[in-house]
């Protein structure tokens, strides 16, 4: 059975404008995928830990030295909109 | 079939030649342009090119080599790089309209090592969307044909690479395998497509799709060409935590030991249903050579090869819907304009992205979403234990495994494009490898009934990269594949 998912939920939690005929294709593509990949619960026992890396690492540091790092305009100069050497965005926060 | 232009040498004939004083890296290189002036209206496997750039480059290198300097192999010697990794200064798109106009202020650590090795930058190459994809047809900026049948896929996700390399558009390429994004398109395009171990390579720079995955990998003419790149882009860099530690290597040495005494396991499971026959009969030929060269060849279980597929489509697009939360019209790339912060962001994201990375940003948030995470996500990452353990049992017996690369050659253009699961099965032998983190290689066994390239795939254990450019080389000078695609035999 495809699976049924909420998809204005699921384009809500990825900030993803969708059309209505890019809703209804989704919704019928991601059932079958889903579908399909939910094999792994047949295999996945309780006993078998979890990989998330295949040639794990952890505490990876390097050498705590000053070196130079991007410079100001360079960060900034691919971005759509910038002020004051900072980015610009639409208002987040309504004004009373 | 014999070669009379440069640009269909490989790097390792033509940087002996540059050191005999035979040729100049500017011939080398004005070779490659006139040969992408003459079929790149017909391949489109470049987004940008930079003809200045290599122009100069190989004049600086010419300069250096009659100045009596010794320089690093691919000295002088034309490349061209996916458009996922970073090139300071010259834009770099990942196939996406959310990128277009994205112009780097930094260059990714495999191009940096070879630009300081002197490689000459040809242009950046088309790929599927954010590397997403197995047939190039997810680029925003159309589709590469594939050179041995221009009505065809080169595979993908990095199709523009493997087509370069093949019709002598470049010598070799820089590409990113997450799933088979190498070895694949590689297959396909009848040349060899090298996954190193994970980590063995720097990903800093390589703009991310699926973190755990992600791997860069290279596109040559020869096993020994392979070898000779991975030994300018290996090795540790302070920029990528996992990248692995290890002192720098030539990747060439001990590569023409032979297979005698070699332990060969056949995997079973990549000969059985929905393997084209035309496939099985090429790569089989190829193993009774392995025997007959005096390897010990016997059979092989990967038992949950099955599984691997769905683990991947999980675990890939989860970490995409997280890497991809980056591209919000906000620092860099396209912004849609319209009501409020998060408005722009969706209209962002809606107008900038296509089909494909849409489909895996919506399945990789439902995975991860609160009250799915454990039946998706989590099952998928047991998965993967299963698969490595696979290979940790199949490596007790084996030096290396082999199989077929992928299920099929080449499709045609469209056949595909309405059914992303017959898509993703394309990767279904190549995803285990990038789930357990070994390195694999895809050289061309033969061509089928239709003209069309077939690619044999070797796996060795993690950091036995040596073991695989042995047994690779070896195999690849018994065979001798030295067809030439139709376009290039007609010039």
């Amino acid at each position: 059975m495809p699976v049924e998912i909420d998809i204005d939920h699921v384009a809500r939690l990825a900030r993803l404008h969708l059309t209505p005929e890019e809703k209804e294709r989704l919704r019928a593509q991601l059932g079958i995928i889903l579908e399909h990949a939910a094999k792994v619960g047949e295999v996945a026992a309780a006993d078998v830990p979890p990989t998330a890396s295949a040639i794990p690492r952890s505490n990876v540091l390097r050498p705590d030295t000053p070196a130079p790092s991007l410079a100001h305009e360079d960060a900034l100069a691919n971005a759509p909109e910038t002020e004051d050497d900072r980015f610009k965005v639409p208002r987040i926060v309504e004004m009373e | 079939m014999s070669v009379t232009h440069l640009c269909d040498l490989t790097g390792t004939e033509l940087a002996a030649k540059l050191r005999a004083g035979e040729v100049t890296s500017a011939e080398i290189t004005a070779s490659c342009l006139a040969r992408i002036d003459t079929v790149e209206d017909r391949v489109r496997a470049y987004l940008t090119r930079t003809e200045d750039v290599a122009r100069a480059r190989a004049a600086d290198v010419d300069a250096r080599l009659a100045n009596g300097e010794d320089l690093p192999s691919v000295a002088g010697i034309p490349l061209a790089l996916k458009d996922v990794l970073t090139t300071r200064g010259i834009r770099t798109t990942c196939g996406s309209r959310i990128l277009e106009s994205y112009v780097p202020p930094y260059d990714s650590t495999a191009w940096a090592r070879l630009s300081a090795d002197g490689a000459v930058l040809l242009g950046k190459t088309n790929c599927d969307e954010f590397a997403m994809g197995s047939s190039n047809e997810n680029s925003a900026f159309g589709p590469v044909h594939n050179p041995w049948d221009l009505d065809t896929v080169p595979g993908g996700s990095s199709g523009g690479s493997a087509a370069a390399v093949a019709v002598g558009e470049a010598i070799w390429a820089l590409g990113t395998d997450t799933g088979g994004s190498v070895r694949q398109p590689a297959s396909l395009c009848g040349v060899v497509g090298l996954k190193p171990t994970y980590g063995l390579v720097s990903r800093y720079g390589l703009i991310a799709f699926a973190s755990s995955l992600d791997t860069v990998g290279t596109f040559t003419r020869s096993v020994r060409d392979a070898a000779v790149l991975l030994s300018s882009i290996a090795g540790k860099d302070p920029m990528d935590a996992t990248s692995l530690d290890g002192p720098k290597r030539n990747y060439t040495e001990g590569i023409e030991q032979g297979v005698a005494g070699l332990r060969i396991g056949i995997v079973r499971e990549a000969f059985g249903e929905g393997v084209q026959p035309g496939v099985k009969a090429s790569v089989q030929a190829a193993i009774d050579r392995l025997a007959s060269m005096g390897a010990q060849v016997g059979e092989v279980s990967l038992p949950h090869t099955d599984y691997a597929l769905s683990a991947y489509y999980l675990i890939a697009p989860s970490e995409a819907s997280s890497n991809l939360a980056r591209y919000d019209g906000v620092r860099y790339g396209l912004r849609v304009e319209g009501g409020d912060s998060v408005e722009m962001m969706r209209k962002t994201r809606g107008s900038g992205f296509g089909p494909e990375v849409k489909r895996r940003i919506m399945l990789g948030t439902y995975a991860l979403s609160a009250g799915y995470y454990e039946a998706y996500y989590g099952q998928a990452q047991k998965v993967r234990t299963l698969i490595i353990r696979d290979y940790e049992a199949a490596f007790e017996s084996y030096d290396v495994l082999v199989s077929p690369t992928s299920p099929t050659t080449a499709f045609r253009i469209g056949e595909r494009a309405d059914d992303p699961l017959a898509m993703y099965l394309s990767d279904v032998f190549t995803i285990p490898a990038n789930l357990s983190g070994v390195p694999a290689i895809s050289i061309p066994s033969g061509l089928d009934d239709a003209g069309l390239p077939v690619g044999l795939q070797v796996t060795a254990p993690v950091l036995a990269e040596p073991t695989l450019f042995r047994v690779a080389h070896a195999l690849e000078g018994e065979l001798g594949f030295d067809a030439l695609p139709p376009l290039v035999a007609a010039l």
